[in-house]
């Protein structure tokens, strides 16, 4: 059974824009799944509605079996969020902080617990410190910290390392793993498609308050990845000869590379026909190497196909 | 019933209070010492007892309402507004609590900082005037009674206010004139009969007279008015709350 189950989910803003239409997303329990989308796409709404904060207009979302509206205890104590902005009680302590989420969540003090996440997110020396001290990075590791107080089952993650440095950053791809191993649920939103694909299992795309696309990463790469053949001339050309012009090729490095680009779900990949055509043509080359696009190039073919 | 959610806005709420102890407690301290040589002392001094009780006594009930009142809706309302301000809402609103939960940690908190405030002053006064109090149950249950309405005031406010300006904007314009004019300083027999009449329409009246019968055993208004009208705007305010919740007014969109 999904951990978190959104059935025919839509939402309209008093003002009368229309977030989210007609959204069914089934998440396992147990991945790591990233929500993609363009600025005003609807991701924030749609965790915003799983976790309380938004009312839906209709549709309906259960979290770990339990209904977000008639059974909200049990479904937001299963749920962490780490929200986007950077939002903490500026005069409050680390550790305060920390533990007053916990008792919101209807836990007991627990301050074993609590030394246990600051140390894991190197806050432990920073406990004692007033938040409003605190660098941009260390805030939002305090609020992973707050997320993680009450031992939830799902965390969402919305734009987590918006605005952090590389090290941190790193340091929270390694904790997202840590805490799948622990049977952690996690989504998160980026608009980094380089953490996507660092860290997916599954990815969906929505756009415009519709989900477009959920696929397995490494299925999705597959399908829509497009790969490039350079090969690396030994004599440059001015111009593609006329007699390789099928073959849709490119020329680049001032004539000394020619790329060719080909898709890895087409049944022939056309590459035995251009070496033969080249070796034809009298074209020699001394090296070539293969590159396969990365998420984001997919990500931009997709938002603007389904444009 | 999430008693630790309570437990741990409730705790969170009075930290901010012992945080800033010394405006919070040595604030009122001195703004009622001053009345107290104000109105105690030199203009005190040239009035005559009201209803037999000195008038440095007599407008004890009157000081300790006028900071209860002011004290809870500045409570109340900074307690509620400032997670709204400051975007930490989104804890409380994605937390497994519920509307009344939350009322009562917030509200609790405010009200037993100004019943605290209240007791504060009560002993300042007591350095003043030799203090007088002939039903102390009733004293207290006012006390109590008063604090818990006005914080639920000043949690309406909070809630409602969509800027620093009118979070003073009721206070300000609205409960101070009321105070004062609702028989802090004067018994509202002392009035011409127009005011007098008046001052019927000004709730606060009845929370003074019902405080000072408490003090002093006698009242410009019955007793038994001056609690169910207590009652009544106790009810109002929870009536707006809970709208307020049902709705997610200023809270969900």
């Amino acid at each position: 059974m999904a951990i978190i189950s959104i059935s025919n989910l839509s939402k309209v803003y008093a003002s009368g824009l229309v977030a989210l239409k007609d959204v069914s997303l089934a998440i396992e329990r147990g991945e790591i799944f990233a929500l993609l989308g363009p600025n005003g796409a609807g991701k924030s709404t749609l965790i915003n509605i799983v976790c309380g904060i938004v009312t839906p207009s209709s549709g309906r979302v259960t979290a770990d079996g339990h209904d977000i509206l008639t059974d909200y205890r049990a479904a937001r104590r299963k749920i962490g969020l780490v929200p986007q902005e950077l939002t903490t009680d500026a005069f409050e302590t680390v550790w305060n902080t920390v533990s007053f989420t916990r008792g919101l969540f209807g836990l007991p003090k627990d301050p074993a617990h609590i030394e246990r996440v600051l140390r894991d997110l190197s806050l432990w020396e920073k406990r004692d410190s007033r938040i409003m001290a605190l660098s941009g990075g260390m805030k939002r590791r305090v609020l992973i910290a707050k997320a993680l107080s009450h031992e939830p089952q799902i965390l969402f993650l919305d734009e987590p390392t918006a605005g952090v440095d590389v090290a941190l950053r790193q340091d929270m791809w390694r904790l997202v793993r840590r805490l799948r191993e622990q049977g952690v649920t996690v989504i998160l939103t980026t608009h980094y498609i380089e953490e996507a694909e660092e860290m997916a299992d599954r990815i969906g795309v929505i756009r415009g308050g519709a989900i477009i696309l959920v696929e397995d990463k490494a299925e999705l790469m597959r399908k829509l990845g497009r790969k490039q053949l350079t090969l690396q001339l030994q004599a440059p050309l001015p111009a593609v000869p006329p007699a390789l012009a099928e073959h849709g090729l490119e020329l680049a490095s001032d004539g000394h590379e020619l790329i060719y680009t080909y898709d890895t779900k087409g049944e022939r990949t056309g590459i035995t026909g251009l070496l033969t055509a080249l070796s034809a043509a009298g074209i020699r080359f001394s090296d070539l190497r293969t590159s396969q696009s990365s998420l984001e190039d997919i990500f931009v073919d997709l938002v603007k196909e389904r444009a | 019933m999430n008693w630790h959610a309570v437990r741990a806005i409730y705790g969170f709420e009075m930290a901010r209070f012992w945080r800033t102890a010394m405006q919070s407690i040595l604030a009122p301290v001195i703004s009622t010492s001053l009345y107290f040589v104000v109105f105690g002392a030199a203009i005190g001094s040239r009035v005559t007892a009201v209803d037999g009780v000195p008038y440095g006594l007599f407008i004890v009930p009157g000081l300790i309402m006028l900071a209860l009142l002011t004290q809870s809706i500045a409570n109340a309302s900074f307690g509620i507004y400032f997670p709204r301000f400051a975007g930490t809402i989104y804890e409380i609103l994605s937390a497994p609590i519920s509307p009344v939960e939350v009322v009562i940690g917030y509200v609790g908190a405010a009200a037993s900082k100004s019943m605290l405030i209240g007791l504060i002053i009560l002993a300042t006064s007591a350095l003043f005037v030799p203090l007088r109090i002939e039903h102390p149950v009733w004293m207290l249950a006012f006390l109590v009674l008063t604090a818990v309405t006005f914080s639920l005031f000043g949690f309406v406010i909070g809630l409602w206010a969509d800027g620093f300006e009118k979070l003073q904007l009721v206070p300000l314009l609205i409960v101070t004139p009321l105070t004062f004019l609702g028989g802090s300083f004067y018994a509202i027999e002392m009035l011409p009969p127009f005011w007098r009449a008046l001052s019927l329409f000004n709730p606060v009246v009845y929370l003074i007279s019902g405080f000072r019968w408490s003090f002093f055993g006698k009242a410009d208004v019955s007793l038994g008015i001056s609690v169910g009208m207590t009652c009544l705007f106790l009810a109002i305010c929870l009536g707006l709350v809970t709208w307020i919740f049902r709705t997610g007014y200023r809270l969900k969109s």
